[in-house]
């Protein structure tokens, strides 16, 4: 990309090459409007207002990309009577029920219809009936709707799940005197909008993962969410600049906050909102917002119960819920009484990180989000990805949707969610315990194998054989004929034969014995068949590279050296590297706590079970104040140190008035946020110091990066073979949480509230012939649960998941870490 | 004596209105200060006083409202308690909750709950406006798209407390009263100007 100079109305403006005119003038603060382009996905060039001229030549300012030198003005009269005309056909028949609309005038047809002074209306058609719809945690009304198509648009380029799109409207068609008399982009936007609605592919409703884009990019009131329809005007909420608690992504969004009732004056989250253009949000972040700790107050006599349990203890297990604030208060405690921390998934990660070092030499892996949003060819191993981390399944969707990618995705369930995002992504549902060979086969497939070391290249080519095939193939042949032909002679004026040689092309079919490479890594790891030639056409014209490793890895039994061979895929091949933390602040907790493995004989639990428990989810013996009512910050996936603040207050006691209590001495829990520790590459930067937002060209201006440290590497990178004997074939049950879970926290939540019990998919109940409902002992070696099975329509196949976000069912207790684990299953 | 007021004129002069009233000067020794009030209580001053309330009693003929049984009326658009109207065919109540009430209220004493009710419409199931600090500035009226809240006449805040609250249901026109024909438009603050017809461009339609 070079950076080349355009001027836009007089002003010299920096930009990239090949960057469309709109993103380069709202980078540099120039207005332009737009209603229905999207930063990060593809123009849909539905309203036209984006008009511009550039070097004389009227073009779309969000699909135009700027060249060397361009010159745009961005409104002529033309222009204007153009822009003027297109808000005039969106406000034809709009019903006028701005007073109770739910966008409550954050408008965008409110807006531009002020904006381009549009006070009298020229156009008429005929209205037709068009009912609102109820889409579960949606609403649609169609009436309302300007046919920008954002929520197509970002439901295909960012979310993957492509539930949405245009049918007929069946109006009348435009009056033929309208497409003489009226401006030519305003007449064709009309004639496409007049021809179409919105509708879910599913039919009568949406079949898609919820996550409520839609929603938020809807410039009008069209799509709301069901549950805060007419229950509030936006105007009257203050808005909480926060993380999301509930998964490593910690996506920015707003919690909106205003009175709970004219009765109740204590603050109530109605919504939360995000930034669409830079951020999108998953439906557990969207809808999963009243996690809070209700009806606390400062109960003495618990906390003196606390504190006695405190100096009692000699243990402390806690989740990754927590802010870094919080993990730091613990590790103090730690060091002053000797406290074992417990939390076995950090744990899990952080081995996981050290055994990755010893090779990479880097305190943490390279890659992040946006990196796997700017690639062109995206892996992911070990992840159920779109429940894993929903926001890193948006990336890898939008970089093969915009960036014309490819992806290979690892993972023994098969996920139709993953299917659909593009037809260039290849699912190898491989079984479990094959993790190894994945990451083999990485390096097998991209790695420079001269620089690698050679016991490694080895152990590959042990992998290849040449197999003899019988290829047929249609050959181009020359033939060449003599042909006789008959010549007038001019001189005697007689026919003469005179004969030609010619020569033909002539297609001919040869079988032909081909000697070709056969890797055995695919057969192990379940390739589809032709999988290699599939490769190479997805390879065609590659640049950028994105490897992510979930959580499957951290607690696979030969964890060190799946991390050993991840950190030699970032050392050896092309691939930028991302690890998938399994929840909220695992990175961070990881990064400040001294983690131990065995328990003493007195435990204080935080938020998990214990002998004395501290409880966000209330119901313990000591309630603590959830994450949307705490200041403090967050570790993400992309190594990023975020601030969340408090939307609603918490009047009960925090774990600095027990840290307190015991001797340490900080007057906020904040204050520990300039003291996190410098050496795990934290900054010495205060709370309030903290930003969080993002600028007008997409820059994330939030908290501060980890910096990465150097760290002293291992003398040799052997990594060991992998075993395939010990793949377990049949009879797998998974930990996992299905779409809109995470923890106890998203289950809390009024829109999200479900019981867990035994997901299985349509086909494997169907085959079992099994109902939703029916009652089944799940037993695995560690024990038994009698549960409900459910059918999950976003997998397919035969392995079945057990959820971790439903507090009645203690999953974990049936695994032995590694998430996967032999299971029979035996209807009651 | 009878003055003709000439506001115009406001120079103290023979032909003007205004004239000096002539005052005795005030006593500045104890003994002049002592004189004058031996002087007015030997006068008994007081009992003319006592007289003509006496002289009035007896007549039988009082001129002064007889608050709170009586009360005087007050200009049709005088701003007092808010008023919440309904419509005077369907006996719907007019308000909508579009909420601009609440926002343009400056003294943030208007607060409403809303939801979507079985009809699909926005109801609005609470409305509260707290007297103690509305200043009666007549926006909310003015900006109500709706003319549905108004100012009635009620003019009677005293309360115990410094913070009161009218309801809905105090502001509401009852549906008997309505029936009856009781409920009356608002001349004030949000009333149509006449003649508003005339200012409006008609939006084509295509039927």
């Amino acid at each position: 990309m070079n950076e080349i100079t355009i001027t836009i109305d007089g002003r010299t403006v920096q930009t990239q090459e090949g960057e469309y005119i709109l993103n380069a003038a709202r980078a540099n603060g120039i207005f332009i409007p737009a209603i229905c382009y999207l930063t990060r996905c593809s123009p849909t060039l539905a309203c036209r207002i984006c008009l511009v001229e550039a070097d004389g030549k009227q073009v779309y300012a969000c699909n135009a990309k700027a060249k060397q030198g361009m010159e745009i003005t961005t409104t002529t009269p033309n222009i204007e009577s153009e822009r003027r005309a297109i808000m005039e056909v969106y406000d034809v028949n709009h019903p006028l029920e701005c007073g109770v609309c739910d966008q409550s005038g954050e408008c965008e047809l409110q807006n531009y219809t002020l904006e381009m002074g549009v006070d009298q209306q020229t156009y008429a058609i005929k209205d037709t009936h068009k009912p609102a719809q109820d889409w579960g945690l949606i609403h649609y009304d169609p009436a309302l709707c300007i046919m920008c198509e954002r929520c197509i648009t970002v439901c295909k380029d960012m979310i993957g799940d492509a539930a949405l799109s245009t049918v007929a409207r069946g109006s009348d068609p435009i009056e033929a005197a309208f497409k003489e008399s009226m401006p030519k982009d305003a007449y064709a936007m009309w004639n496409k909008l007049n021809k179409s609605l919105i509708s879910p592919n599913a039919g009568d409703t949406l079949d898609c993962t919820n996550c409520g884009e839609c929603t938020s990019v809807c410039p009008v009131g069209a799509l709301v969410s069901s549950d805060y329809q007419y229950t509030s005007n936006a105007w009257e909420h203050k808005q909480i600049p926060a993380t999301c608690a509930h998964c490593s992504a910690g996506c920015q969004l707003s919690y909106d906050i205003k009175h709970t009732s004219v009765e109740n004056p204590e603050s109530k989250i109605y919504r939360v909102k995000n930034e669409w253009n830079y951020v999108s949000l998953c439906g557990a972040g969207r809808y999963g917002y009243d996690f809070e700790n209700k009806n606390v107050t400062k109960d003495a006599v618990a906390f003196d119960a606390a504190i006695a349990a405190f100096k009692q203890a000699d243990t402390i297990a806690f989740t990754s819920t927590i802010t870094n604030e919080e993990a730091l208060i613990l590790q103090r405690l730690k060091e002053k009484f000797g406290y074992r921390l417990i939390n076995e998934e950090a744990r899990a990660f952080k081995s996981f990180l050290n055994a990755y070092s010893a090779v990479s030499g880097t305190s943490l892996y390279g890659g992040d989000l946006g990196e796997v949003h700017a690639s062109d060819f995206v892996v992911s191993i070990g992840s159920a990805l779109k429940t894993d981390n929903p926001n890193a399944r948006f990336a890898m969707n939008n970089a093969l949707s915009m960036n014309k990618g490819a992806g290979l995705y690892f993972h023994p369930i098969n996920d139709p969610v993953i299917a659909g995002m593009s037809k260039s992504v290849t699912q190898f549902n491989h079984a479990p315990m094959m993790e190894e060979a994945a990451l083999y086969l990485i390096l097998d497939l991209f790695a420079d194998k001269a620089a690698m070391p050679s016991s490694v290249s080895e152990y590959l080519a042990g992998f290849h054989s040449t197999k003899t095939v019988t290829v047929e193939e249609t050959v181009d042949e020359k033939v060449t004929e003599t042909v006789v032909k008959k010549v007038l002679n001019e001189e005697t004026g007689v026919e003469e034969e005179v004969s030609e040689e010619v020569t033909k092309t002539v297609k001919k079919k040869v079988s032909k014995e081909v000697e070709v490479d056969e890797n055995a890594l695919f057969a192990l790891l379940n390739a589809p068949a032709g999988f290699s030639d599939t490769l190479t056409k997805y390879l065609a014209k590659k640049e950028r590279f994105s490897l992510m490793v979930g959580p499957d890895l951290y607690t696979h039994p030969n964890a060190s050296n799946c991390a050993r061979l991840v950190a030699l895929i970032e050392k050896y091949t092309q691939f930028s590297v991302t690890m998938i933390p399994n929840l909220s602040n695992t990175l961070g907790v990881a990064m400040i706590c001294d983690l131990d493995s065995e328990r003493g004989s007195y435990t204080i639990g935080y938020n998990t079970a214990g002998n004395f428990t501290l409880s966000a989810l209330g119901g313990g013996d000591l309630d603590m104040p959830a994450l949307n009512q705490q200041e403090g910050t967050l570790t993400n996936i992309d190594k990023r140190v975020n601030p969340t603040n408090a939307a609603l207050s918490f009047s009960g006691y925090v774990l600095n008035d027990i840290a307190n209590a015991l001797g340490l001495s900080s007057k906020y829990t904040v204050d520990y946020t300039a003291q996190l520790p410098k050496q795990a590459g934290f900054k010495a930067t205060c709370f309030d110091a903290l930003p969080n937002h993002y600028t007008n060209s997409g820059e994330e201006v939030r908290g501060y990066r980890l910096d990465i440290q150097t760290v002293t590497v291992d003398t040799d990178e052997n990594v060991t073979p992998f075993d395939a004997d010990k793949a377990i074939n049949e009879n797998v049950v998974y930990l996992a949480n299905p779409v809109l879970q995470f923890s106890p926290f998203t289950a809390a939540s009024h829109q999200l509230q479900e019981n867990g019990g035994l997901y299985v998919s349509k086909t494997f109940m169907e085959s079992n012939s099994w109902n939703e409902g029916d009652r089944v002992n799940v037993k695995t070696a560690r024990g038994e649960l009698s549960l409900n099975v459910i059918a999950d329509g976003k997998i397919e196949g035969d392995i079945a998941y057990l959820p971790t976000f439903d507090t009645a069912i203690n999953s974990e207790a049936l695994f032995d870490g590694y998430r996967f684990a032999c299971v029979s299953i035996q209807k009651v | 004596m009878h003055h003709e007021e000439v506001f115009t004129d406001r120079n103290v002069s023979e032909h003007s209105a205004y004239y000096y009233v002539d005052i005795e000067n005030y006593p500045v020794t104890g003994w002049d200060k002592f004189k004058q009030v031996v002087k007015r209580a030997a006068k008994g001053e007081l009992f003319v006083g006592l007289w003509v309330v006496m002289r009035e009693m007896i007549k039988f003929d009082i001129h002064t409202v007889q608050y709170p049984k009586e009360k005087l009326p007050i200009g049709p658009r005088y701003r007092a308690v808010h008023k919440l109207l309904r419509l005077w065919e369907s006996g719907y109540e007019r308000c909508i909750g579009c909420g601009l009430c609440e926002k343009i209220c400056i003294s943030d004493c208007i607060r409403m709950d809303t939801r979507i009710d079985e009809n699909s419409r926005k109801e609005v199931t609470e409305y509260s406006i707290n007297l103690g600090r509305c200043i009666f500035c007549g926006y909310c009226a003015e900006v109500c798209p709706e003319l549905a809240i108004v100012h009635g006449g009620r003019y009677e805040n005293g309360s115990e407390q410094r913070a009161h609250f009218v309801i809905k249901d105090d502001m509401l026109t009852p549906l008997d009263l309505l029936t009856a024909g009781e409920q009356s438009e608002y001349p004030g603050f949000g009333a149509i100007i006449p003649g508003s017809d005339a200012s409006v461009k008609k939006t084509p339609l295509a039927y």
